[in-house]
């Protein structure tokens, strides 16, 4: 009975430690996979070389929680795709053209998707994705093949340090805390400011630190720097230490339903300056939330259909006439990384990886979200738009760079 | 600290103390009759917050003229009703089964209710995991006293924490129901064979128990206007601790157990900014150490 017991024991251990080791392997078998094709002259022969077709993979979280997310890349993607088409092509009249894979929100099925259209479909670039944790799989698998890659919307700094063909459209999180800084010393005359911050999100504390240090560089105070716990509803007492250190400006870097509530109980504890904050504000239950509270407050973000900016108002006008909704966000920054990455194409006269890399090395591309330029870790320097909530909607109120 | 902001934060402790309060009574009540840790207490509560949200946004979109103190009583009523009616259901269809079974399997079984009621709502299509903004039922108004501003929904928190509190004390130290809540809760048999309907007193317990999370429910809807199916699992928590601080089964313990956690976090959060959300069970712990049959308990079974 007990031998039986301990040999039983045994055998789990022994299934344990293989399905260990089975696990540590399965991730290593596709890397010989990349390294073995990328030794072998980049997939571009294999498309024939004049004439054909030049095709753009984009992978985006299609179906699943963040579905309307994917849908808007793609349909900037393909926006951005269909434009060049309509002018006669890339390099001498060759057609692009679109291969979307759904990573569904999961690292997995990125990874899966992006090595078939590199295997399958011969990708020369690669538009996407939404999320930093899925970008963050992908990109490997690219930087090996050496295809260049272009992602949106992943505002997580390690992205494009996984290597040199990994860029992005967007700028990342940090940055909004030093536009907010600018915007509020600069633009409102604030002196004195205060941040509120949920400590268990690195969103939340990656802007708000960035906003104290950029406005203390500026010459501003930072009277007060208060965390809560991620899920609470009462901030009255942060609120009331805040408030009596008499700042001007209340930094809220967190996403909108609880800023909604701080906003609320902010007023409520007789507060009368501004409230700043960051795109996590950017959804129409800010002011169901925070209903009169939160009107006036300001909070930055990578576009605003209501800019402008002649470049702004023919991607809205063209987009709403295709798709019959006006752009979002990240509509428009899928647009951007495609131009961008067509640029780059043109630029490079080929559709060679590593020369397309050097291309966008050296953008300087107008678009829609700002005229971009890259920086040494491929992040783009672009200004943000600063967006007021007015009259329970959001109203274009100016761009500021950084 | 200065003088007005340590009394504004002694204004803010006790209307995060107005809710505990609120929710312990319930948590105590229960406890004190059946023996009964009903942990799905906090998701009644969460119950009632949706039973007044889609009733005031329904009368909402029929008309924008009605009084703000009648949207308010009627919300009132509609969470009193809906908290009540699920207390019951809960009861005939979880716990009724489990009466004569060892005290163990209901308190597991009131784990699994609890569950049971924050993923199904999250589940349901028109209600789904993310956040609700809660409809303002009473415009909310604040006023300054001598640097401290209060608000009427705080002073509606306090006052109704208390009347509640004096209501319940009287239903069961003064009314023949309450006698046979009493004598159940000390031997259901012995109180059966005095012609008291164990299963109908019950019932009645269940029924009060969960109109005070409706009650609860609606009042931290106003408070903090965003809501969803795991609004009640925390404040839950600490209500249950402020419940066994002032002696669980205890009545004004749980009143005094509520305010007292309130004006801690407060403090303490205001100490520092992180500090405030361990305090509660950092005091359930000392509580169970030192006294554990809480401040107002008595020593062994003290019957409501």
């Amino acid at each position: 009975m007990r031998n039986s017991r301990k040999a039983f024991v045994v055998v789990v251990l022994v299934i344990g430690l293989l399905a260990m080791v089975v696990g540590c392997a399965a991730p290593s078998t596709p890397t010989p996979t990349p390294t073995a094709t990328a030794s072998s002259p980049t997939p571009t022969p294999t498309t024939p070389p004049p004439g054909g077709d030049i095709i753009i993979g984009c992978v985006a979280p299609l179906t699943g929680d963040s579905a309307t997310f994917g849908k808007s890349t793609q349909n900037g993607v393909q926006q951005a795709l269909d434009e060049t088409n309509a002018k006669g092509g890339l390099l001498g009249g060759r057609q692009l053209i679109l291969k979307t894979a759904d990573d569904k929100s999961d690292p997995t099925e990125g990874a899966a998707g992006i090595t078939r259209l590199i295997e399958q479909d011969k990708i020369v670039a690669e538009i996407g994705t939404v999320q930093s944790k899925v970008s963050l799989a992908i990109a490997p698998i690219l930087q090996a093949k050496k295809i260049p890659m272009v992602s949106p919307t992943s505002t997580n700094e390690k992205v494009t340090l996984v290597g040199d063909f990994i860029f992005r459209a967007c700028f990342i999180d940090n940055f909004q805390g030093t536009v907010g800084a600018a915007f509020a010393y600069t633009n409102l005359k604030v002196t004195k400011a205060a941040a509120l911050f949920d400590v268990g999100n690195d969103y939340t504390k990656g802007l708000a630190e960035s906003f104290r240090d950029a406005f203390t560089l500026l010459g501003g105070t930072i009277v007060g720097f208060e965390a809560h716990p991620t899920g609470a509803t009462d901030f009255n007492a942060q609120l009331t230490k805040l408030i009596a250190a008499g700042p001007e400006l209340l930094y809220l870097s967190d996403y909108y339903n609880d800023v909604g509530l701080i906003c609320k109980q902010a007023r409520a504890l007789g507060y009368k300056g501004y409230f700043l904050g960051g795109d996590g504000w950017d959804s129409p239950d800010l002011v169901k939330i925070g209903g009169a509270d939160v009107e006036g407050g300001f909070f930055t973000n990578h576009f605003s259909k209501d800019d402008t900016r002649p470049e702004v108002q023919t991607f809205v006008k063209a987009y709403t006439a295709k798709y019959g909704e006006a752009p979002d966000a990240l509509a428009a920054l899928a647009y951007d990384a495609a131009n961008l990455m067509l640029d780059a194409i043109t630029r490079a006269g080929s559709t060679d990886g590593t020369a397309i890399r050097d291309a966008l090395k050296t953008s300087n591309f107008k678009a829609v979200s700002g005229t971009i330029k890259f920086d040494a870790n491929r992040n783009p320097i672009k200004a943000a738009v600063i967006i007021e909530i007015k009259g329970g909607q959001q109203a274009y109120k100016a761009t500021v760079a950084p | 600290m200065e003088l007005t902001t340590f009394f504004q934060q002694l204004i803010n402790g006790l209307q995060l103390g107005a809710i505990y309060a609120l929710i312990a009574l319930g948590y105590t009540m229960v406890y004190g009759i059946i023996r009964l840790i009903n942990f799905a207490h906090a998701d009644f509560l969460m119950v009632g917050a949706f039973a007044v949200y889609f009733f005031a946004s329904f009368i909402l979109t029929l008309t924008n003229a009605i009084p703000p103190i009648i949207l308010f009583i009627l919300g009132l009523i509609v969470a009193l009703v809906a908290g009540a009616l699920i207390a019951e259901l809960s009861n005939r269809l979880a716990y009724k089964p489990l009466r004569y079974k060892p005290r163990l399997s209901a308190l597991i079984t009131a784990v699994g209710v609890s569950m049971f009621l924050e993923y199904f709502f999250a589940s349901l299509p028109f209600i789904g995991p993310s956040f609700r903004a809660f409809p303002d039922l009473l415009k909310p108004v604040s006023f300054v006293v001598g640097g401290v501003y209060l608000n009427n929904i705080q002073l509606l928190d306090i006052g109704l924490a208390i009347v509640l509190m004096i209501l319940l004390t009287f239903i069961v130290n003064r009314t023949m129901m309450g006698k046979a809540m009493r004598a159940v809760s000390q031997d259901k048999d012995a109180a059966k064979l005095m012609g008291i309907n164990v299963e109908r007193t019950i019932t009645f317990v269940f029924l009060i128990g969960g109109a005070l999370a409706g009650a609860a429910g609606i009042l931290m809807a106003m408070t903090y206007p965003r809501i969803y199916p795991n609004m009640g699992i925390l404040p839950g928590l600490k209500a249950f601790v402020a419940a066994v601080l002032g002696g669980i089964g205890n009545i004004p313990g749980a009143m005094l157990g509520g305010f007292l956690l309130g004006i801690a976090e407060i403090y303490a959060t205001s100490y520092n900014s992180l500090l405030g959300e361990g305090i509660a069970f950092a005091i359930l712990i000392i509580v169970l150490l030192v006294r554990p049959q809480g401040l107002l308990g008595e020593k062994q079974s003290e019957k409501v």
